[in-house]
């Protein structure tokens, strides 16, 4: 990776990192703090948005460099696990095995079902 | 609203909010710096694996060593917002893991079994990981005070 491309990438990361900050505070303005709602909501729609971002490298549509860009900036920088992490450790302290398993089963499951789907529709461009 | 001075929430303010950009910005320079020198093994993504348990680590850390030394305001709010939700959220990611997952386990070139293993042993050593972090940010704490 050239040093300007990675200029790009940790720029586009550092957006994406506080796009995450304002969606998850407006999201918890909204549905309170009781769930992480707000992580769910950026991973899931971070995971679609990328495994789109991919497909559409895949076939070409979408340049290497914004691929980077994008996806290993914008979307990697946008996304977090660590915090959904501590957020499964917190519900399970906090006795609500439900809830820590949505959060952590439940979340991996359906961030990797909307990539397929982003992956899916990429293809078809 | 009324109280003039009432004050913005953190996820409004402009200065806050380039705090946690500054730190994002790190933390994907860092990610990719390690994608860079650690190898995949096979189809499996050992640096975003290795990237991902790390970084939910240092967060338990972080975040119980803050959360027991006072309020979350001043200082402490700004090294959450820079190190915490910026360059650890930036270092670590959710979309390349499901992304990655959702590729292996696709039709055609997929593999299922390492597809499985990836997002699940991910999950299960991230939660591991940041529940082990916890116990030191707590200790860590205990030992400052």
């Amino acid at each position: 990776m050239s040093p300007l491309l990675l200029v790009a990438v940790a720029a586009a990361g550092g957006i994406g990192a506080a796009a995450r900050f304002v969606v998850d505070g407006l999201v918890k303005d909204r549905l309170g703090s009781a769930y992480p709602w707000g992580t769910t909501a950026i991973n899931v729609s971070g995971s679609f948005a990328l495994g789109l971002v991919t497909g559409l490298a895949l076939q070409a549509v979408v340049a290497p460099e914004w691929k980077a860009v994008l996806g290993t900036g914008l979307l990697g920088g946008y996304t977090t696990f660590s915090t959904a992490s501590v957020e499964t450790v917190r519900l399970l302290a906090a006795g609500r095995r439900g809830a820590a398993v949505a959060n952590g089963l439940g979340m991996l499951v359906a961030c990797v079902g909307v990539a397929s789907l982003g992956l899916w529709l990429g293809s078809l461009a | 609203m009324t109280g003039a001075a009432r004050p913005r929430a953190p996820h409004l303010r402009p200065s806050l909010i380039a705090l946690v950009a500054l730190g994002g910005a790190l933390g994907t320079a860092a990610r990719v710096g390690v994608t860079l020198v650690v190898p995949s093994w096979g189809a499996f993504d050992t640096a975003i694996f290795a990237i991902n348990v790390v970084g939910a680590f240092v967060l338990g850390v972080l975040l119980e060593r803050l959360l027991r030394s006072g309020p979350d305001e001043g200082g402490r709010r700004r090294l959450r917002l820079l190190v915490g939700t910026g360059v650890l959220g930036g270092f670590t990611t959710y979309s390349s893991l499901a992304t990655e997952t959702a590729a292996l386990a696709g039709a055609g070139g997929g593999d299922l079994a390492v597809a499985a293993l990836y997002g699940l042993l991910s999950l299960v050593l991230g939660v591991l990981a940041a529940a082990a972090g916890i116990r030191v940010g707590a200790r860590l704490a205990g030992r400052a005070s």
